[in-house]
């Protein structure tokens, strides 16, 4: 779990000085917030997998009778495959954009940028000083049919006359993409910053091409990094439903659109609770076959 | 050519500049909105130049009604969360103790959940138990994906810290209670304080969890989407550009405050003690 955990196991435990005394405390640190954790958090997720398999035809009014419904599960799927399908490939797509964005960006921040470093690097996370919905609603702006981007794009015929931004899967990808970013990049820049330039004056001596140098030097040494930006990146974007809403129709839905409107709207709390299932379940999968993939089981 | 060599030498650094552009061309959308006239309420396009929405930021009054409303559960869920993550963090660097990977996992799981599923699965537990959802149910669940932010920040903090100027102070005959207060809590006090702001920008920028667990109450994210479908008041930008603006001061006088202090221990300091700061 290095990820996150292994920032305090730099240290060895303390010499506990008079046992006895000391041994209860920790646990009396902890117990605050790990009872606050486990009542809401680990209690709820309990009551949603409990929700998921109530009986469908009961309704918030009525109550739910407990029935074990399994067949919730292949009945939301086949109703909602294509939105989560969208979902991953959305969020999958994003990723694809936000590494050839985030990998130079994080590699010049890390490297090249000597006394600007810290500034970069406030820039990289300035757009979280505003909100998130203010944010990409200023999306809706830039990319409006009236906007000069819109209109640049038509003039050079990359769009038809009456062709759009807003309002189509570019937008949404688009959105997701700045979005997340920074979650990207950060963890990245962490990797690369630590890498020693001489590395890479070694291989290039060694008569390694640029190219032949990144794969074989730095590629490899930001993987760390690498992996753990494209996790938190892609669990909020494949489970994020704000940019589809605001800048797509419902023909961009994603799973997270389907999962709100059970519960807010259709307020079908069985089916909401076993899509929410699946999406963590989905989640997980993908993130696991990717740590085996990337071969570093360590991070996590 | 030397164009091309020069091309070659900054590619990286010209796309790091034109990827930042990208991530700060919708800040600069929402500053400049926040000086437009909008020429209907569905609009979104630049239209007139004005001050107005300057002057009056709380025109609509329940746009401000929700921006308070967000900092009163920011601040309640910060106090709240940095309190329990702080006491969590000491714990894990400061103790041996069994369970601790158990409390490791708990502590991580909240980070690795979609938003989507912590907000939907409170939302059944208070629907089961009967609990009506306001203010304190948003509190609660504020609290819950905040503290494992806290956890690992301070935790940071007090991993880097160097043991040593505790044994001192013990040494120099200060008790557990003074060494703590002297010469700990000072030390920690910067990871503490980045924990805080890091819980309260969480709390007041969260929209997700919020939605499923607010029942009829609005916070400022929660308004925001609501006018996205009603059509949005140009306020809304105002406080979007004050809220940047807030943020970059604190960042720009901590950076000061930062340098100032290594300027201090570059006058002052022995070598060692320099290294160690920067």
């Amino acid at each position: 779990m290095t990820l996150l955990a292994r920032t305090g196991s730099g240290e060895p435990p303390p010499s506990a000085p008079r046992p006895g005394r000391h041994r209860l405390l920790p646990y009396l640190l902890l117990l605050p917030g790990a009872a606050w954790l486990l009542i809401f958090f680990g209690v709820p997720l309990a009551q949603l997998a409990a929700a998921s398999l109530y009986d469908p035809s009961g309704s918030l009014s009525t109550g739910y009778a407990m029935t074990w419904a399994f067949g919730n599960y292949p009945d939301v799927v086949q109703a909602y495959w294509p939105q989560f399908l969208r979902s991953f490939g959305y969020a999958g797509l994003a990723l694809v954009l936000a590494l050839l964005l985030g990998y130079p960006l994080a590699y010049a921040i890390a490297q090249k940028a000597g006394r600007w470093k810290n500034l970069l690097l406030v820039c990289v996370v300035a757009p979280m000083f505003t909100s998130f919905l203010v944010r990409t609603l200023a999306w809706k702006t830039i990319l409006s049919d009236n906007g000069a981007l819109v209109g640049l794009l038509r003039d050079v015929h990359l769009l038809a006359p009456d062709g759009r931004l807003l309002a189509t899967p570019f937008a949404v990808v688009l959105g997701l993409t700045y979005n997340f970013l920074p979650f990207l990049v950060l963890p990245l820049y962490a990797s690369l910053e630590r890498l020693d330039p001489r590395l890479l004056e070694a291989a290039t001596d060694l008569y390694a091409s640029p190219a032949q140098a990144f794969r074989r030097v730095t590629l490899p040494l930001s993987m760390p990094g690498l992996v753990a930006g494209t996790l938190l990146f892609f669990i909020p974007a494949s489970g994020d439903y704000i940019n589809a809403e605001l800048l797509g129709t419902p023909n961009e839905y994603m799973i997270g659109n389907v999962i709100d409107s059970a519960f807010l709207v259709r307020l079908d709390y069985p089916q909401g609770a076993a899509l929410s299932f699946l999406l963590m379940a989905a989640i997980l999968a993908v993130v696991f076959g990717y740590l085996r993939r990337a071969g570093t089981e360590e991070v996590l | 050519m030397r164009l091309s060599r020069w091309l070659a030498d900054r590619w990286v650094m010209i796309v790091a500049l034109l990827v930042l552009g990208y991530l700060a061309l919708p800040i600069l959308v929402v500053a400049a909105l926040s000086f437009n006239r909008p020429s209907s309420r569905l609009s979104y396009d630049f239209n007139e130049f004005t001050l107005d929405n300057w002057r009056q930021p709380c025109a609509t009054s329940d746009m401000c009604d929700a921006v308070v409303r967000s900092v009163q559960i920011g601040f309640l869920a910060t106090v709240v969360a940095t309190v329990l993550g702080t006491l969590m963090a000491f714990a894990l660097v400061r103790h041996r103790f069994r369970g601790r990977s158990g409390i490791n996992v708990l502590i991580f799981l909240p980070m690795a959940t979609p938003e989507l599923v912590m907000g939907t699965s409170l939302l059944a537990l208070f629907v089961s138990a009967g609990v009506p959802q306001g203010f304190w149910t948003i509190l609660i669940a504020h609290v819950m994906f905040c503290v494992s932010f806290v956890v690992v920040t301070v935790k940071a903090r007090l991993a880097g810290m160097d043991r040593r100027l505790e044994e001192a102070a013990m040494d120099l005959y200060a008790n557990e209670w003074q060494t703590f207060r002297r010469i700990t809590l000072p030390l920690v006090l910067p990871g503490i304080v980045a924990a805080a702001l890091l819980a309260f920008s969480l709390s007041f920028d969260d929209f997700i969890i919020t939605n499923f667990n607010a029942g009829t109450t609005v916070t400022f994210p929660m308004y925001v989407w609501g006018a996205a479908q009603r059509g949005i008041p140009p306020q809304v930008n105002v406080i979007g550009t004050a809220m940047f603006a807030v943020a970059l001061l604190l960042v720009g006088l901590s950076s000061l405050r930062g340098r100032r202090a290594r300027r201090a221990n570059l006058l002052a300091g022995p070598p060692g003690h320099l290294r160690r700061s920067s």
